[in-house]
């Protein structure tokens, strides 16, 4: 791979769009992801991107843009198992009932219309050269709403992420901002699924946050390195996907994957000697 | 003016009554004590003195006010919290979490908030580690820096919600040294199960089982304690009350 091969694969239009969504998104990941390890909510993650997809099955059939419904399930589900966790169910029973719910009336869904099967693909995969330039405008609306909400209540997301029983009795609005971030979360999980797939955006969210603290103790420190770890898995998965013809989100997951791996065993032997 | 004053309060949690009728003052300058068996309601009563737990029936005052609007004037330290001990936070940033009562949604730490807190790490022997990480400290170090969270909005009562729980014992006795002089500034109410350490430090002690066994001292006879804990007071002693919490023995 060289800059020779990266020129010519910057000539096509879709590779640009793709680079720049992945560009874009590894911003969102880095901000949200961190909250997300940090809240022990990785699985909530996981559920509201499996939820999404009723959401892009009823977009199929109502031949709606399948994203904005996506949107629609994953605020909804995220909302459901923030509201049912706070009753006597527990969150992973909520999460678990949500997520298998979702992906049910998904594929129900997608195969009462007609032509389903190698869209299904995409969406359980992803797809990062099927992103359009209206998707990278709306990816960047959302980012720079996202990570000016992530900054303005900085403080406030760390006192729940730290200690949520001592910032209710400081008079935080616990409930309401654990409510936001995780429709932060249901956003960026929408987003991922263009590049990524439903069953994998929970490794892009995670894993540039979990190596990142592996060697940082300072939160905006390592929300900047998820950033920059996220390019770089985006980046080199597109390169290596367009060498070798392999699938992009596949790829990107797998060298996002082998960078945890890695990193865990380094920082083990440090901490061992 | 009393720091608390509760008329005849009773919670109700899940249909279950956990505080009933309980009568308490609570002084100014008082150090009150608060025993009792688990389950008897000493957490409730914490949190119902600060809002956020509503009474079912019964009046709780805070300086003569609503507990939620009372809660810039009170610190509290909540029952050791099992936080990630690799949460990657500084010392300092823990403490200003305290700060939050007066800063506000929305708005940043100002130098006055950093300053705040830095005194406040003075205040308890910490500001040398301001800038570690919290899990890099020991358990009496943690708990010191969270006594510096609770006090750093200067508050006029402080709540202590089993303060010495992952302390070791030979850093006990300069903990409660650390209270006594805060005492000199604030009220204080400390939830603790350890007796003997109450007997020694605390100036007054109310046993909570439901009800409330209250006598402004901390000579406690052997009905209050029967009561409270519903046991024979043979088995309190041998679990190890020391006698000068009881009054002569009749």
């Amino acid at each position: 791979m060289n800059a020779w091969m990266i020129g010519e694969m910057m000539q096509y239009e879709f590779m640009k769009t793709a680079l720049v969504a992945g560009l874009i998104l590894s911003v969102l990941c880095g901000v949200v992801g961190v909250y997300i390890v940090l809240n022990r909510i990785v699985f909530i993650g996981d559920g509201v991107a499996h939820a999404a997809f009723g959401g892009i099955g009823l977009g199929y059939l109502l031949g709606i843009d399948p994203f904005i419904l996506a949107i629609v399930a994953a605020v909804l589900s995220a909302a459901g198992i923030g509201a049912v966790s706070r009753s006597k169910v527990s969150e992973d029973t909520a999460i678990g009932v949500f997520l298998a719910m979702g992906m049910a009336l998904g594929v129900l869904l997608m195969s009462m219309s007609t032509g389903y099967s190698r869209d299904l693909f995409d969406y359980l995969f992803g797809n990062i050269l099927a992103v359009s330039w209206i998707d990278v405008k709306i990816m960047i609306v959302l980012t720079v709403i996202i990570t000016v909400l992530a900054l303005a209540l900085y403080k406030e997301f760390l006192i729940l992420s730290f200690d949520p029983h001592y910032g209710e009795a400081l008079g935080l609005p616990v409930n309401r901002l654990k409510m936001l971030l995780l429709c932060m979360v249901a956003f960026t999980v929408v987003m991922l699924i263009k590049i990524v797939g439903i069953i994998m955006v929970i490794a892009m969210l995670t894993i540039p946050a979990a190596i990142s603290r592996q060697y940082l103790c300072d939160l905006k420190k390592i929300i900047a390195l998820s950033i920059i770890l996220g390019m770089i898995f985006v980046t080199s998965g597109l390169l290596i996907s367009y060498t070798f013809d392999l699938p992009s989100g596949a790829t990107t997951i797998l060298i996002a994957s082998a960078a945890f791996f890695a990193s865990t065993a380094a920082s083990q032997r440090n901490t061992s000697v | 003016m009393s720091a608390v004053s509760i008329e005849g309060l009773t919670v109700r949690l899940d249909g279950r009554v956990v505080l009933e009728d309980v009568w308490l003052e609570v002084g100014e300058r008082d150090f009150l004590g608060l025993i009792g068996p688990n389950g008897g309601g000493k957490s409730t009563l914490l949190k119902a003195i600060l809002g956020l737990v509503r009474p079912t029936s019964g009046r709780i005052m805070v300086f003569g006010m609503d507990p939620v609007a009372a809660r810039p004037l009170v610190g509290y330290l909540p029952q050791h919290s099992i936080f990630d001990q690799r949460f990657p936070v500084r010392v300092l940033d823990v403490v200003l979490m305290g700060r939050y009562p007066r800063v506000g949604i929305l708005r940043r730490y100002r130098t006055e908030d950093i300053e705040a807190a830095r005194r406040s790490l003075d205040a308890v022997g910490m500001l040398e580690l301001a800038d570690r990480e919290i899990g890099a400290l020991s358990g009496g170090e943690q708990q010191r820096v969270f006594v510096a969270r609770a006090i750093v909005s200067d508050p006029k009562l402080l709540l202590l919600d089993e303060p010495t729980a992952g302390v070791d014992v030979a850093q006990q006795g300069e903990f409660y040294d650390l209270l006594k002089h805060l005492n000199s500034r604030m009220a204080i109410i400390m939830v603790s199960h350890d007796l003997s350490a109450i007997s020694a430090h605390v100036e007054k002690v109310a046993c909570l089982n439901q009800r409330l066994y209250y006598h402004g001292s901390k000579e406690l006879t052997e009905e209050d304690l029967v009561q409270a804990y519903g046991c024979p007071i043979v088995d309190i002693i041998a679990h190890g009350i020391p006698h000068r919490v009881l009054r002569e023995h009749r």
